[in-house]
């Protein structure tokens, strides 16, 4: 019999909800214990690790604000779940459900009649005096009557097994797709249990959502386009809004992927600009329109409330529904539940005292070295404060605030939480955590539905008396038991698809996409070629100087491509060279590169695969290690091959793993404009050198077009320049030849224009051709005649150049005729 | 004492460096109507024309025109020309008004019903987009607000108080300059004044409301007045329970009357602000605006 559960507490001081308050295993929890029991740490360890490791795979992440490492922490979750019995579900669901509809009958009064306010059942304070109360809403009723969309309420359990509601979110509710992910997981981990217990499926919540968008979207006959808003991947639930949209099958969007024009709301795609009926946002209320709400923000959609207002969109939640998240407003829900429906709460609210009422703010100037004061603003960033943890003088200091503005201010009781036990796997034992829970509701035609099952948010160590995902806390999956529903679905619900729902191409996807996919492209090529010259540079400097004529040639290309800083006084080669590669101020550093790329790529993470964004991150990470120390010289080679390693797996994920969509067209039409210009541009610097017949010097030019082993097998030679030319410049058979390059260029346009009207651009074939019909010949080693008649390298040169410039033009054509309405908007005011 | 006759011409211009393809601005360029003002006529002139325009009204009673351009253009005139006339408004003693803390405790909550006037004044009660309430504001007007003062005696004080420690400085601060940077530098335009006097009231529980308008002034004596040469004006307006909504223009010490025409009134200048949008493109730009305010007679020999 293993002791994993030798230390856990069983003091009846505090709820546990696995034991009792004698020290009992609680009945619902007895399958699992028992299960647990045959279980050794190592078994645990494995199985906590094997969760772990799909949690990476799946590249869960949770991004914590103001953290220098970086976004992208992994997700924490816990091997072991929450279990809620069924009766005790039953309950708590029909409290989240009542709470829910109220909620949506208080945001309809005080954006419609504000009778509430005028007869004193909720104070004008906690409305008017919040930043999420929209004015520019008041008067719009939103589609079905419907303001809360969804609606999620964090729960805490007292000593005597209560749940009491700790907040409520009602703007943007996140936690529903971490509450899918993580049943995902878990469920796995112990799939015979899962099974056994029948515990109830969460999926039912998101069909419901998807149900409630496509009904009450004003669709005008057509079929609704519903889309996912969210502030973009610097959010701290950005991984959720990926995900959500995978599995609700909405396009992800930013703001300015979208446009609001004749009050009507438009997503700028590819192929033009296609309606929205419907916007599920993850955006906080006051940024969502730029024109009329939050001036300062960049997020939103310039004139969303014109179409709000004629009722040509949805937005879920209605516009300035956060304004319901106050520790101020649950003190006053019980009156208002009895007047509104003659009903009372099934749940209760954790004890609150909000100051704005005199004889309030005396009783919490009594009570203060007991309570937690919290603003009853959330935009105001005010820590909540502990009474216990104050000194005399901060009480006082606290005191005199709440005096001077009482109505801002809510007293409460400390939440007190249940413990549940958590998987320790560094100390190899079961931990009794604080616990919370999130549930979830959603609007559906017959009322609200509440989620079996949540998110349940442990706290970061045994003592806490938080529970805060952003200061380092976990999560648990949350088992109801008993009774799946006859009608209800696997975790991954399934519509029957047939063949009228094919779908070939994404027809939503969004030009901004598509631009930093073709950017990701670019900047792809161009790490990887700008690598290849640093090697070839810096290898030539640490062989000091074994032909100094093919060194100079590659530095001169390397200026004048502008990737190696121009000689000057205050910087030896060797300093060049470090800043070529990792100079933060050297603007075409590779260093910087590095980070476009992966801006680019993380703008287009939902397109890309797991394994592909792992590859970047990677790349991304040895530049990063290295900057903080100083690398010699060998270290800065090694760096350049893994980087070359990399660079070529990451090409392989593109060429193999991506459907061959518009958005991958552009990629490839990205990767070969940029090689192109590359080629073009440095074989012709090269040819303008005075190294054309140096054979080490011909050997790098072949390093830098990738092509020396298919040289080496065809010619078994040394490197010479009339053959080196014909491979790099002529062979249409050679992925790294110039005329290769036009030949894709060419196919692939050809391929858009069959889908998109396009102007003609630069004229490719006349480029082809006149570069097919250069005759090499004229630059055979003719003793007599070269090096004093340039003649015809330089006639080839400026043939290069030319091709380069007007790649150049058709980068520009491309932007003009696809991304051109992608540019930002600005705002501006007079005074 | 009769009443007064404007022409009010307020004209802003947009010349941007790159072509705007899709514009939308809001514009409060018409005089709400009120007890005091009758707006005789009104225009508004925009160039190109709009796409969309809808003359509506917004959330405080202010006209508020809605404007967007869906096709590229250069440039951007926006152009009210109005004709108004100012009564005048009843003289009352401001030492005839309730103690200011009778005044904020009923304006605090008590549970009891509110008529629709209190329900009007606590929309004015607290922070807003540009006046965020900062103990600072409260303790900078606590001379003014002796124990037992009636309220528009202290309100007064308070004006008289910014007006003589403040310096009018057009280049001090932008639209967005913090208000707690203005108390510091004590300099400022008139939205600043009108935002710091707003901050002082609300920040004690009153309830206070910014006004946006225009202000007859007077040329240099001999001189002949200019046209273009006024600009938009702002003033507050305070709460109480006895006389109702009363005007006070921290930046010329004065109570508006005959010479301050009220354009909108707001929680502060986000809610109002003449003319502000979006654009798409359009480069560098910087508005030029010109505002005349003109008596009517005089206006009417300039044709204007």
């Amino acid at each position: 019999m293993s002791d994993l559960f030798a230390d856990h507490p069983r003091d009846a001081a505090t709820y546990h909800e696995l034991f009792d308050a004698s020290g009992k295993v609680r009945p619902h929890w007895r399958p699992m214990f028992d299960f647990l029991r045959r279980f050794t740490p190592a078994q645990l360890r494995q199985r906590q690790a094997l969760l772990t490791r799909q949690i990476q795979e799946n590249g869960v992440t949770y991004n914590v604000y103001a953290d220098p490492d970086g976004a992208d922490r992994p997700w924490e979750l816990d091997l072991l779940p929450n279990i809620i019995p069924a009766e005790e579900w039953q309950q708590l669901a029909e409290g989240v459900a009542q709470r829910a509809t109220l909620l949506n009958a208080v945001l309809a009064d005080v954006y419609g009649p504000q009778r509430l306010l005028a007869e004193g059942l909720l104070p004008t304070d906690l409305v008017f005096g919040h930043s999420n109360f929209l004015w520019p809403c008041r008067g719009i009723e939103p589609p079905g009557g419907t303001w809360l969309h969804v609606y999620a309420v964090d729960l805490a359990r007292a000593p005597d097994g209560r749940w009491w509601v700790t907040a409520d979110r009602t703007q943007a509710p996140s936690g529903a797709g971490y509450a899918l992910e993580n049943r995902q997981f878990v469920s796995r981990a112990f799939p015979d249990l899962y099974r056994d217990l029948r515990v109830q499926y969460v999926a039912g919540y998101f069909h419901t959502l998807r149900e409630t968008l496509a009904r009450e979207a004003p669709s005008d006959g057509e079929t609704p386009l519903v889309v996912l808003l969210t502030p973009g991947r610097f959010n701290e639930t950005y991984f959720e809004h990926l995900y959500l949209a995978r599995q609700l099958g909405y396009p992800l969007v930013e703001g300015s992927d979208l446009t609001v024009r004749d009050a009507t709301v438009y997503l700028k795609t590819l192929g033009g600009l296609k309606r929205v009926h419907a916007l599920l946002r993850r955006l906080d209320d006051d940024y969502c329109d730029p024109l009329e709400l939050r001036t300062d923000s960049a997020l939103g959609v310039p004139g969303l409330l014109d179409a709000v207002r004629e009722g040509r969109v949805l937005v879920a939640n209605a516009l300035g529904s956060g304004v319901l998240e106050s520790p101020g407003l649950p003190g006053f829900l019980p009156a208002i539940s009895r007047k509104l429906f003659g009903e009372e709460l099934l749940l209760p609210s954790i004890a609150s005292w909000w100051c704005g009422e005199p004889p309030v703010l005396q009783e919490v100037l009594k009570k203060l070295p007991q309570l937690m004061i919290r603003s009853a603003y959330p935009a105001r960033h005010f820590d909540p404060l502990f009474g216990p943890d104050l000194d005399a003088k901060q009480r006082a200091a606290l005191a005199e605030r709440l005096r001077q503005r009482p109505y801002a201010y809510v007293g409460l009781e400390r939440p007190q939480l249940s413990r549940a036990p958590m998987w320790e796997g560094e100390r190899g034992k079961l931990e009794a955590r604080p616990i919370g829970m999130r549930v979830f509701a959603v609007a559906s035609a017959d009322g609200y539905r509440v989620m079996p099952g949540g998110l349940t948010r442990v706290a970061g160590h045994a003592n806490a008396e938080m529970l805060s995902m952003q200061r380092g806390g976990a999560s648990k999956d949350t088992w109801v038991l008993g009774g799946r529903h006859a009608a209800s679905e696997p975790w991954q619900w399934v519509r029957p698809l047939g063949v009228a729902d094919i779908v070939r191409s994404d027809p939503y996807l969004p030009s901004r996409v598509v631009e930093n996919l073709y950017w990701f492209g670019r900047y792809s090529e161009r790490c990887e070629e700008g690598a290849r010259l640093l090697r070839i540079m810096l290898a030539g400097y640490v062989d000091n100087g074994n032909d100094p004529q093919a060194q100079q040639a590659a530095l001169a290309v390397a200026e004048g491509l502008g990737l190696l800083p121009a000689p000057s006084c205050d910087c030896d080669l060797e300093g060049r060279l470090r800043r070529a590669v990792l100079g933060k101020d050297w603007p075409s550093s590779l260093r910087n590169n590095l980070q476009y790329l992966h801006m680019a790529a993380a703008s287009v993470r939902g397109k890309l695969s797991q394994q592909n964004w792992q590859a970047l991150l990677e790349l991304q990470r040895a530049a990063h290690c290295l900057e903080n120390e100083e690398a010699d010289l060998g270290e800065l080679l090694d760096f350049l091959d893994s980087q070359l390693v990399s660079m070529a797996a990451l090409s392989g994920f593109v060429l193999d793993d991506m459907t061959r969509d518009h958005g991958w067209l552009f990629l490839l039409i990205g990767c070969r404009i940029e090689r192109l210009q590359f080629l073009a541009e440095s074989i012709a610097g090269f040819l303008r050198g005075r190294a054309v017949h140096d054979q080490s010097a011909l050997t790098w030019l072949l390093e830098l077009g990738n092509s020396s082993i298919t040289y080496r097998t065809r010619y078994l030679a040394t490197a010479q320049l009339i053959p080196v030319l014909d491979l790099l410049l002529l062979d249409e058979q050679n992925p790294h030849a110039v005329l290769y390059q036009l030949h894709v260029l060419r196919s692939s346009l050809r391929r858009l224009g069959e889908s998109f009207e396009m102007a003609p651009g630069p004229d490719l074939q006349a480029m082809h051709d006149r570069l097919a019909a250069f005759d090499l010949g004229r630059l055979e080693y003719n003793p007599f005649a070269y090096p004093d008649n340039p003649a015809a390298p330089n006639e080839l040169a400026d043939l290069l150049c030319e091709v380069a410039a007007e790649t150049g033009r058709l980068s520009d054509h491309l932007g003009l005729r696809f991304f051109v309405h992608v540019d930002a908007s600005q705002r501006t005011q007079s005074r | 004492m009769t009443s007064a006759h404007y022409r009010i011409v307020h004209a802003t211009c947009y010349r941007y460096s790159a072509p705007v393809s899709l514009a939308k601005q809001l514009a409060h360029l018409w005089p709400r109507d009120c007890p005091w003002q009758r707006c005789r006529s009104r225009e508004l002139h925009v160039g190109p024309p709009p796409t969309w325009r809808i003359d509506d009204l917004d959330a405080f009673g202010n006209p508020l025109t809605r404007l967007a351009f869906e096709c590229p253009h250069h440039e951007l005139e926006v152009r009210a020309r109005l004709q108004v006339e100012v009564l005048p408004r009843p003289a009352f003693d401001l030492a005839d008004s309730p103690a200011w803390e009778q005044v904020c405790l009923g304006l605090a909550y008590s549970g009891r019903p509110l008529d629709a006037e209190q329900l009007e004044a606590a929309r004015f009660r607290f922070d807003s987009p540009y006046v965020l309430l900062e103990q600072s504001f409260a303790a900078y007007a606590d001379d003014c607000f002796v124990a037992g003062r009636p309220l528009l005696l202290a309100v007064q004080a308070l004006m008289e108080k910014i007006f003589r420690e403040f310096t009018f400085d057009a280049a001090a601060t932008q639209v967005a300059t913090p208000l707690e940077q203005v108390l510091e530098e004590r300099r400022g335009v008139c939205q600043d004044f009108a935002h710091l006097m707003l901050a002082c009231l609300r920040s004690r529980g009153l309830a206070a409301r910014y006004v946006s308008g225009y202000l007859l002034t007077q040329p240099p004596p001999g001189q002949p007045r200019l046209i273009g040469a006024d600009a938009s004006h702002a003033w507050i307006s305070v709460y109480c329970p006895r006389q109702g909504w009363v005007d006070f223009d921290p930046t010329n010490n004065m109570r508006p009357a005959l010479e301050h025409i009220t354009l909108a009134w707001g929680r502060d200048f986000a809610d109002v602000s003449p003319l502000r949008g979006v654009i798409l493109g359009g480069g560098s730009h910087d508005p030029e605006v010109s505002v005349t305010v003109m008596p009517l007679a005089e206006a009417e020999r300039h044709a204007l």
